[in-house]
């Protein structure tokens, strides 16, 4: 009863919130309403028993990523409205539901055609996160370890890309200015 | 209709979906094209967290842990390019980028 209320509530404001977030022309009102949308989310794995997961969600997505946006939405004149594309609106929406659709398919599929038997069971009588932890760091210990060093390449790159000294980036350079450059430093070693 | 099944999941997670989807293909602003695409990563990430439940198997949880890894480090990469090419250009539309040129 009660699971079916919060079910139907958060659902309706999820959905408000991501449609809101799509259709709106301020950066800022799309921008706050994803975050809201995001911790409505992690209501949904609370209400599924995923406790990890949710708290995870709120932190990495409510706290990080918009704290990231928010940071990315000060290099960028977000004041003017955003400009939409004048596309065929019969074509958009009419691929939107037949992908949508695929994805219905694509996951009632091996419903519907055979049994799914647990491949890691849930465990009895510890919680969520004791559980969740026995599994990434047993089974799933390479692919962990495969996303701590993805995840060191994008804090690296994001570091080289916006860092401060931009003037003597390569990235912002042309190809005679870091010919100059290095011209430079080799008549500096050479002196 | 009030027993909550693994139905009602995934047709919320379509529907998210759809609406993301929506927002890729309308928007102009690659900011807001970026918000987009987070939408379209929550929206699986519901569907594997309700397999999870229903199946009482934790790879779905598992899953959506290294989607939201991913959609971290696409957005620390994404952002810092989109940082240089407004430094570069003064504006992120799509249609700037139309080329390949540098």
């Amino acid at each position: 009863m009660f699971e079916a209320i919060a079910f139907y509530l958060f659902a309706f404001l999820t959905i408000a919130m991501f449609f809101i977030t799509v259709t709106t022309s301020q950066a800022l009102y799309a921008l706050t309403a994803l975050a809201s949308g995001m911790i409505f989310i992690s209501a949904f794995f609370f209400i599924l028993g995923a406790e990890f997961l949710g708290a995870i969600q709120i932190v990495v997505y409510s706290g990080a990523v918009m704290a990231l946006y928010a940071f990315g939405m000060m290099f960028f004149d977000t004041t003017r409205d955003v400009k939409e594309k004048q596309g065929n609106k019969m074509i958009v929406s009419g691929l939107s539901v037949l992908s949508a659709v695929l994805v219905v398919v694509i996951f009632a599929a091996p419903m519907v055609s055979e049994n799914i038997t647990a491949l890691y069971p849930i465990a009895e009588g510890v919680g969520n996160t004791q559980g969740v932890g026995m599994v990434l760091f047993t089974k799933y210990l390479i692919p962990f370890e495969v996303a701590a060093i993805m995840l060191l390449v994008a804090m690296i790159s994001g570091i080289v890309l916006a860092g401060k000294k931009m003037d003597l980036s390569l990235t912002m350079m042309s190809d005679a200015e870091i010919r100059d450059m290095k011209l430079d430093q080799t008549k500096k070693v050479l002196s | 209709m009030m027993e909550i099944g693994l139905n009602h999941y995934l047709v919320l997670s379509t529907i998210l979906f759809a609406i993301g989807l929506v927002g890729v293909m309308r928007r102009k602003n690659l900011l807001l094209l970026f918000f987009a695409t987070e939408i379209l990563l929550n929206s699986v990430n519901i569907a594997f967290a309700a397999i999870s439940h229903y199946y009482g198997d934790y790879t779905g949880q598992m899953f959506a842990f290294f989607v939201i890894a991913i959609a971290a480090s696409e957005v620390a990469v994404g952002l810092g390019l989109l940082i240089v090419w407004h430094k570069r250009h003064g504006n992120i539309d799509l249609d700037s980028m139309s080329t390949m040129k540098g």
